[in-house]
């Protein structure tokens, strides 16, 4: 196959992921909260079941004006949605599906994927300042002040679980897996999922964006496709922490059958894990701003410091 | 010129424009984001000089973490949108010593690198980096993490105000 096909394929095929996922999410949100809360949901556009209520919603997303608040710093504000968008993007590319089925495989894949989710801080922040509103600029503090906090978790118990692999590959980590690890690497799943909930700031850590006190935080301004963009990144946050808890915890494509549908048990466990998460958005309600640092500094810090010492240890005994 | 020269070129320049706004900008909170920009080009520099874990860690604690935090301060005490004409910044002694260092640092390498071709080292994979710095480097390693764990527990000790409080008032 000449390099530009390859090129050309492997792009198309990250671009699909990239925009079908979110949807399929969205939907099932959509009809998973309402059935969790007795409705029943989207159910006329697209004739099945609301099926093409995203869709819908883009469209109009599309058609409304973009609104740029007069006092507001105009080429900052434009450029954040774009900002918040672009780290996801760049962490599907090295996420693996199947053994050998990886848009980009990297020697140090979840470095890679640990420094590109760094950015959506930037983001963030740009969107939050450049909105001239105070609701913004103290949701965008608390966002990075969030953030900030919880990419520590984030980080030592992804390290746990690269120490017991051995790599710093995906794929890799992958191929190491033993059912057992999750066992052994449960703490670390567990700080590692809480945190990416907190990445991406869904509820219960919705309080950068608490819409009951703050309108809607850093997008308070936003509307039309801008708007829309933010949206996407939320939905396709949910993917990626989900991806990202799939291959490091959950052993990837592992299943019976793995040779030829591994890809189906990688896009399984997403879909089971992006549930959790909808879940918990239905279950919870939202932690208070020193509820959610007292739960990253004193329980999920420790933990995987904690995990750390635990996976040395068992990794130096066997 | 190959490919990796013109990147380093074009990924050099970027950097050195977006430092020079950072510098000269009039909007405080601006310059904060002309600094990404620049720390972003210096990450991409050391990509396409092989060195990817040097990379991805720049991007890891600068951007995602140094910038952010420099932001984020700026952001808690005096961030108006637009410019600050009442910053008073000694320009010319500034120039003179930025520039001063940049052409003189030109000058030395050029001079001691003048005719020296050197090879592209191997690609720095993170078995590499781990085996030199647990290997050869074993000891600047253990003294920089000492040091950064006395840093760690400073900052603890300043920020709370009833250990730091109470070792002033003994002390009196």
């Amino acid at each position: 196959m000449p390099l530009w096909l390859d090129l050309l394929i492997r792009v198309a095929a990250v671009m699909a992921g990239f925009l079908v996922l979110p949807l399929v999410i969205g939907q099932a949100e959509h009809k998973v909260m309402a059935h969790m809360q007795g409705r029943v949901g989207p159910m006329y556009a697209g004739a099945f079941h609301g099926w093409a209520q995203l869709v819908a919603d883009g469209v109009k997303f599309v058609q409304k004006e973009d609104i740029t608040p007069r006092d507001a710093d105009r080429a900052v504000f434009q450029l954040a949605p774009i900002v918040a968008l672009f780290p996801y993007l760049v962490v599907i590319l090295t996420i693996p599906l199947g053994p050998g089925l990886v848009a980009q495989s990297l020697d140090i894949g979840l470095f890679l994927v640990l420094a590109v989710l760094g950015i959506g801080v930037v983001a963030v922040l740009m969107s939050a300042w450049s909105s001239a509103n105070k609701y913004s600029l103290l949701g965008g503090v608390r966002g990075a002040a969030q953030l900030l906090g919880y990419e520590l978790p984030l980080v030592l118990a992804a390290a746990s679980v690269a120490m017991a692999a051995g790599t710093l590959s995906l794929p890799g980590i992958v191929e190491a897996w033993q059912p057992w690890w999750l066992i052994w690497q449960a703490p670390a799943a567990l700080v590692f999922f809480i945190a990416g909930l907190a990445e991406i700031r869904r509820p219960p850590f919705d309080m950068p964006i608490a819409d009951s006190e703050l309108v809607f935080g850093y997008m308070t301004e936003y509307t039309g496709l801008r708007f829309a963009f933010f949206l996407l990144a939320e939905y396709v946050g949910i993917v990626v922490i989900a991806a990202l808890t799939t291959v490091l915890f959950l052993g990837g494509w592992h299943g019976p059958f793995e040779e030829t549908f591994g890809w189906l048990w990688t896009l399984l466990k997403i879909g089971a894990l992006s549930f959790v998460i909808i879940w918990l958005r239905v279950t919870y309600p939202r932690l208070r701003e020193d509820q959610l640092q007292r739960l990253c500094w004193l329980v999920l810090v420790p933990v995987s410091l904690a995990q750390l010492v635990l996976t040395v240890a068992v990794k130096s005994l066997l | 010129m190959t490919v990796a020269d013109v990147l380093l070129l074009a990924l050099g320049a970027v950097a050195v424009g977006s430092g020079a706004l950072v510098v000269t900008s009039s909007h405080l909170v601006r310059s904060g984001l002309y600094l990404v920009v620049s720390l972003g080009a210096i990450a991409g520099l050391y990509l396409v000089l092989g060195a990817e874990l040097v990379a991805w860690v720049q991007i890891l604690v600068y951007v995602g973490a140094v910038v952010v935090l420099l932001l984020f301060a700026v952001m808690l005490t005096r961030a108006p949108i637009g410019p600050s004409p009442d910053l008073d910044r000694p320009a010319l002694p500034a120039a003179l010593i930025g520039g001063g260092i940049g052409i003189g640092l030109a000058v030395l390498f050029a001079d001691a690198f003048r005719w020296v071709r050197h090879p592209y080292p191997e690609p720095a994979t993170a078995e590499r980096v781990g085996e030199q710095i647990f290997g050869a480097w074993v000891l600047p390693f253990e003294v920089i993490s000492i040091l950064l764990l006395s840093a760690l527990v400073g900052a603890i000790v300043l920020s709370r105000p009833d250990i730091g409080a109470r070792a002033a008032t003994e002390g009196d």
